[in-house]
């Protein structure tokens, strides 16, 4: 049996943990766990990317990890609590498909995912390489979880998550972006984020409700 | 790398620029009449004088320049180039410019929908981005020229937005410019043959294969033709050119539908290298059906802007037609009739823009001075306002085909060209070319027709309404505009010679001959080798001029003291007034009986017993029903189907989204 260094080793537990806080997310529906949740996967990602800045002695990646922590660990939860509180919305209703029949998409999903990243596991040259199937996965539940769920909040947290996972994907790849898109990108998030809370406020005052399906009247054709 | 810059293109550019800033200089002061009216368009003029200078200058020389501006994007500069083509559009569109601009100088007054000074912006932008298409030498720098060029005409000919029927007639504009240009773009597409190179010189260089060659010059006929007018993508031309303000359907009809030509000339006989003779029938075919739904559309219009925009159609099938016969010519080896049918086409270029520039100039001096576009409310304006009636006669005359004026020496040089067909080395096409010269034979008579009935009824017999005793003649700056088009008419019909001589460069660039000069006479233009046609205006004129000089005398000198002034018969009736003129509706009534079949009548006539009788009848073209409404209503239900995926709901967009990246990695996956 070969050896794995522990490095290695850590790193791949970081990214099961992230697959399987994905497949929390997907089944949870109270909104205040799905932001803990989202907080927690941050965090995950905190790690791997810290691990793998010490393995590889990448500089920028540290930049990064602070980053991650500052904005998906500390900030945005912060920011999506405050919400929640502010908007009381505590729950989701049923989402349009249930649990199960969710998880069950899901498991297709990640076979596929996985099945996806094969031919660029065996290109890539980097010790993360086993991770890209799980950041596709991550990438692709996220969506999932965003299709299946009414209250735009969800939505939000599906959207965040889906980010988790490019982001995972891109240092599984390549040990990160270019610092620069990085920063665009957790600026991007940022904004969308704020523009979205001032979306909730409209959408509530309007319909009375974050349901979207009051949305539907909104279409032309009929 | 500083290299000499090469003087004339250089000065040219500088020249366009300056009309950039004399457009901007106009936001200065919006609101002044004076300032953005008066200064700035006659500033604009000058500038226009300078560029037909340096265009004619580069004309003369017959040489080429090059320039790349190291401007827009990264990697992507702008390419110029200054070849004999280039020249003598530039040489056009600053002589017309200059007479238009001096003269809108004078026009534009306060209240009349857009600011002067925006005015004077989208003025200005208008004029150096037709200077931009003809100078551009690549696709990127040529289509922004040419977007920017729709565009600004597009805010032009809505100066007036307030009124429903010129917004509509704006956004027609705006759909069918679009469609062409959108056609033009694949063009380049498929010009580029697989280089990725848009310059025009990897363009020239493309080896394309017969079929896709074929699919690029239908692309740019489609494309040009929509611009130019061409039937059946004329339906906006009718509708914009009387809605703007008279300088903007002067510039529009005189210049901006000779850059079609250009674009045409440009990528079917430049870019294109040697066409295949039978592309040039689809051209020919198209512009002899348009020289005659034009022309018969003129003779049964009551709105004279209206009338000159069907002329403008008409005329523009005479030049396509010409193009077609550049093209068949060329491509089946005779290189000295093609030259001849392309200085045929270039020379009616010219004439039209001098001509539809200065009638168009003249219709909108009426307007100022009477209010009116209806035919059936003018006449006898020509006692009112002698300087319009006297310069718009030139006019008239000219683009009728009368000589000595200019529009006959084109006509005549394309019915000479018409008149080689016979030698073609192609059957059936051969017996049928001379059949299209009898059409355009018809439309220069009709021609004739409908400009007897424009000049007659507005500016000859008993003024039809009391309001038009207030009409007032044009002010200086309209007079020098007006004047300076005339010269133009003039000069163009009286010098041939000199006019076939300056566009030997282009006809050698293009088709690799230039016509020859059979005559040793420096007045007379005898263009045809091996045949004794010959033509020379100072003569004809000398005659002519002669002719009535003699009669004049001799009437004097036989009846003098013996002539005396009385009213004219009134065939017994009496009581004869000015409403009983001939009208328009009246003069057009024999073109709309023969060709019935064209126009989708509508009439209301009154009862016998009616104390107020109204007469009317409006006229529509068949092709909106035929063509247009069902393409309308294809488009609006195949809109409908695709709303269908519009549910409203997020979760379904979003699962659009997600299916479709399934889809999309699945493919990756397997291929």
């Amino acid at each position: 049996m070969t050896h794995i260094p522990l490095a290695q080793q850590l790193l791949d537990t970081c990214a099961a943990l992230l697959l399987l806080l994905s497949f929390a997310m997907l089944s949870q529906r109270r909104v205040v766990t799905l932001v803990n949740l989202y907080a927690a996967q941050g965090a995950v990602l905190a790690a791997a990317t810290l691990l793998l800045a010490w393995r590889t002695g990448e500089d920028h990646l540290y930049v990064s990890a602070a980053l991650t922590i500052a904005l998906k660990v500390l900030f945005l939860p912060w920011l999506l609590h405050r919400l929640i509180r502010r908007l009381e919305v505590y729950w989701d209703t049923e989402p349009l498909l249930n649990v199960s029949g969710n998880m069950l998409v899901g498991l297709v999903i990640v076979v596929f995912a996985f099945s996806l990243a094969q031919p660029i596991t065996l290109l890539a040259s980097t010790a993360t390489r086993g991770a890209i199937g799980i950041a596709v996965s991550v990438v692709l539940l996220a969506f999932l979880m965003m299709i299946t769920r009414r209250k735009a909040m969800s939505q939000v947290v599906g959207f965040l998550s889906m980010e988790n996972g490019v982001f995972f994907g891109a240092m599984s790849a390549s040990y990160g972006m270019p610092m620069v898109v990085e920063l665009g990108v957790a600026l991007d998030v940022l904004v969308a984020v704020l523009v979205m809370g001032v979306f909730f406020f409209q959408i509530r005052e309007r319909f009375d409700s974050l349901d979207l399906h009051h949305l539907e009247t909104l279409k032309e054709h009929e | 790398m500083i290299t000499t810059l090469p003087p004339l293109l250089t000065g040219c550019v500088a020249l366009l620029c300056a009309w950039v800033l004399v457009g901007l200089a106009g936001l200065l002061r919006p609101g002044s009449v004076r300032f953005a009216g008066r200064t700035l368009f006659t500033l604009g003029a000058v500038l226009g004088l300078g560029l037909a200078v340096l265009a004619g200058a580069s004309l003369l020389s017959g040489g080429t320049e090059r320039l790349i501006l190291p401007l827009g994007l990264p990697n992507l500069p702008v390419h110029l180039r200054l070849d004999p083509l280039s020249s003598l559009f530039l040489f056009l569109l600053g002589a017309s410019s200059f007479g238009i601009s001096v003269f809108a100088g004078g026009y534009f007054r306060q209240g009349e929908g857009t600011l002067p000074g925006l005015l004077c912006l989208q003025y200005h932008l208008f004029l150096a981005s037709m200077g931009g298409v003809l100078l551009a030498n690549d696709a990127y720098g040529f289509l922004v020229a040419w977007e920017v060029m729709t565009l600004s005409s597009y805010f032009l000919v809505t100066t007036q937005h307030r009124i429903p029927e010129i917004r509509r007639a704006g956004f027609l504009y705006l759909l069918m410019a679009h469609v062409g240009a959108l056609c033009l773009l694949l063009c380049f597409g498929v010009l580029q043959g697989g280089s990725w190179l848009f310059t025009f010189h990897a363009m020239r260089a493309a080896h394309l294969s017969p079929g896709w060659a074929a699919v690029a010059f239908l692309l740019a006929l489609i494309g040009f033709g929509a611009k130019a007018g061409l039937v059946p993508l004329h339906v906006w031309l009718p509708d914009a050119h009387p809605a703007a303000p008279s300088p903007v359907s002067a510039l529009m009809s005189g210049v901006m539908l000779k850059t079609a030509v250009y674009g045409m000339l440009r990528v079917g006989l430049d870019l294109l290298g040697r066409p295949l003779w039978w592309w040039g029938l689809a051209p020919l075919i198209l512009g002899l059906l348009t020289i005659f739904y034009g022309v018969v559309f003129a003779a049964v219009q009551t709105d004279m802007k209206r009338l000159l925009a069907y002329s403008s159609i008409e005329n523009m099938g005479l030049v396509f037609a010409g193009i077609g016969l550049t093209i068949v010519f060329a491509g089946s080896g005779m290189p000295a009739v093609a030259a001849l049918a392309l200085l045929a086409t270039l020379y009616h270029c010219l004439n039209h823009s001098f001509m539809k520039s200065l009638l168009f100039l003249g219709t909108g001096s009426v307007l100022h001075a009477t209010g009116e576009r209806n035919l059936g409310r003018l006449g006898g304006l020509i006692h009112r306002m002698p300087w319009v009636a006297w310069l718009t006669l030139i006019g008239t005359l000219a683009i009728a085909g009368l000589p000595p004026l200019n529009g006959f020496v084109s006509e005549w040089l394309l019915l000479q060209s018409f008149l080689f067909a016979g030698q073609l080395p192609h059957a059936f096409v051969n017996l049928l070319i001379p059949m299209g010269m009898a059409l355009v034979v018809l439309g220069a008579a009709l021609a004739g027709y409908v400009m007897v009935k424009f000049y007659g009824i507005i500016f000859l017999g008993q003024p039809r309404e009391t309001s038009l005793a207030h009409a007032h003649d044009c002010g200086r700056l309209e007079r020098i505009g007006l004047l300076w088009l005339a010269l133009g008419c003039l000069a163009l019909g009286l010098f041939p010679l000199q006019v076939v001589h300056a566009l030997g460069a282009v006809t050698g660039q293009l088709v690799g001959a230039a016509v020859p000069q059979a005559s040793a006479h420096w007045w007379l233009l005898a263009p045809v080798p091996g045949r004794s046609v010959s033509y020379g205006p100072l003569v004809f004129l000398t005659a002519t001029a002669a002719v009535v000089l003699l009669t004049v005398f001799v009437v004097r000198l036989i009846y003098r003291q013996r002539v005396r002034r009385g009213p004219a018969w009134d065939c017994g009736f009496g009581a004869a007034t000015a409403r009983m003129q001939d009208t328009a509706e009246g003069f057009g009534q024999p073109i709309r009986h023969l060709f019935q079949p064209f126009f989708e009548i509508e009439r209301e006539l009154p009862e016998p017993a009616d104390r107020t009788p109204r007469y009317r009848i409006a006229i529509r073209e068949r092709i909106w029903r035929l063509a247009y409404e069902p393409l309308a209503r294809a488009v609006g239900r195949l809109a409908n189907a695709a709303a269908r995926i519009q549910q409203g709901r997020i979760s379904v967009y979003l699962l659009y989204s997600f299916v479709t990246l399934l889809v999309l990695l699945a493919v990756a996956l397997i291929s």
